[in-house]
């Protein structure tokens, strides 16, 4: 059908309009043409056009910043998933869980979400493991750092959000424990240092219902509005705060000089 | 060219505006996100009450009444020619104990602190005692519960008046 076998179908497909108005860059077989593959792809612009030889070696990377990408990326399709078939409700929420296990076909999808978040709180402390021992945060990159520390403050609220929605005996009081810390939080919980200076005569400021624990559970207690908050915060909140965070923090490794070489 | 003149701006009138722009841009986002923090804590919510009517002092046995536990989390404990109503929220970190007649004893399921009859700790990571509410009688003889108020033994508040009735 075409002269050249396989090549000459692809030099065709090139040809095309339609191959054409995706990629304007000719094929990446010069230096030239495969920087303008990264330069002209929106994601893969975050990346560094070219990359030192240590970059890729696994066993200076690791690879465990890119794990946990790719595996946050596999928790964002499972959970998207998952609220197909999720209610947040005191009615529903117990049983939807129950359902997704029993009923729901593939009942290995909440699992995965599971697993995921799991290995994810162990390869993100493992990458920043990886950057202290090798010195990766000193300057210039003492910023993304910074961005880092964020986003492993972030995934952990995520994980702790996540623990709520099975809403069953374990999630609600791990919550409430979890909840009460918020409670003790200085000046801003009702049951923090400071807390019982802000009182003018029998008018206490800050007490159980204007608290930062009654913010995070819109309410006194782990009760139906706290499950609301908490799949709010958990699917579309932190979710969104962390692809912003992680667009940062991939372009500044690009900006401050790619990923650190050996020292 | 006098008409030029008025309709166009200069140099340092622009960043004037533009100061003016940036201000007003700023106290905006600052004003939405006081908003958006505001609005975080809702007006009404549909929690218990957190007073409640609890009957006669004659409706109560000697030792731990459990009926209104579940609706509004208070033990009603008569002992030693005393009524109180005791909190069920774990001193430790929150969670809720459970009444073993058999020991004689609040037994928390979350990390195992054990609290007497009083509400005085005695096992486990408790690190003080179950807090007392405020308890006192109607003109009508009827007992209120008012859990806004708190009476703490390590304080020495459960010697206090409205911390217990005499029975």
């Amino acid at each position: 059908m075409f002269k050249n076998g396989i090549e000459g179908f692809t030099e065709k497909v090139r040809e095309t309009q339609i191959w054409k108005s995706i990629f304007r860059h000719g094929p990446p077989d010069n230096a030239r043409n495969r920087a303008a593959v990264v330069a002209g792809n929106v994601f893969l612009h975050l990346h560094p056009i070219k990359l030192k030889k240590s970059g890729v070696q696994l066993g200076y990377t690791w690879c465990m910043g890119g794990l946990t990408f790719f595996i946050f990326l596999a928790l964002t399709v499972t959970g998207v998933l998952l609220m197909f078939y999720y209610r947040p409700t005191a009615e529903y929420a117990f049983n939807d869980i129950v359902a997704l296990r029993e009923h729901v076909p593939l009942g290995i999808m909440r699992e995965i979400h599971r697993w995921g978040a799991h290995a994810m709180v162990i390869t993100v402390w493992l990458h920043m493991f990886r950057v202290f021992m090798t010195g990766s945060y000193k300057p210039p990159r003492e910023f993304n750092w910074g961005v880092g520390v964020i986003l492993l403050v972030l995934t952990l609220l995520l994980s702790f959000t996540g623990y709520l929605l099975p809403w069953d005996q374990l999630a609600i009081w791990a919550i409430t424990v979890g909840a009460n810390m918020a409670k003790a939080t200085p000046l801003m919980g009702h049951g923090g240092p400071g807390a019982s200076l802000a009182q003018i005569g029998d008018f206490i400021m800050v007490s159980d219902k204007n608290d930062v624990r009654f913010q995070l559970l819109a309410g006194r207690f782990v009760g139906e509005p706290a499950l609301l908050r908490f799949y709010i915060l958990h699917c579309v909140f932190i979710p969104l705060v962390v692809g912003v965070l992680i667009a940062i923090h991939f372009w500044r490794v690009r900006k401050d000089g790619g990923i650190s070489a050996p020292l | 060219m006098s008409d030029e003149k008025e309709t166009t701006i200069n140099r340092r009138e622009f960043f004037s505006y533009l100061t003016v722009g940036w201000v007003a841009f700023t106290a905006a986002v600052a004003g939405f996100l006081g908003l958006a923090f505001r609005f975080s804590y809702p007006n009404v919510n549909f929690e218990p009450e957190m007073d409640f009517l609890a009957g006669g002092p004659q409706d109560y046995d000697q030792g731990v009444d459990e009926r209104w536990k579940k609706k509004y989390g208070v033990w009603m404990v008569k002992m030693e020619g005393r009524l109180f109503a005791l909190s069920n929220i774990c001193t430790h970190l929150g969670c809720i104990p459970n009444w073993l007649p058999a020991e004689k004893k609040f037994k928390c399921p979350c990390h195992g602190s054990g609290y007497y009859q009083s509400g005085v700790n005695f096992e486990g990571p408790a690190p003080r005692p179950l807090e007392r509410y405020k308890i006192t009688l109607t003109a009508e003889g009827i007992i209120k519960v008012d859990k806004t108020k708190i009476f703490r033994a390590e304080k020495g508040q459960w010697d206090l008046p409205d911390s217990f009735l005499k029975v």
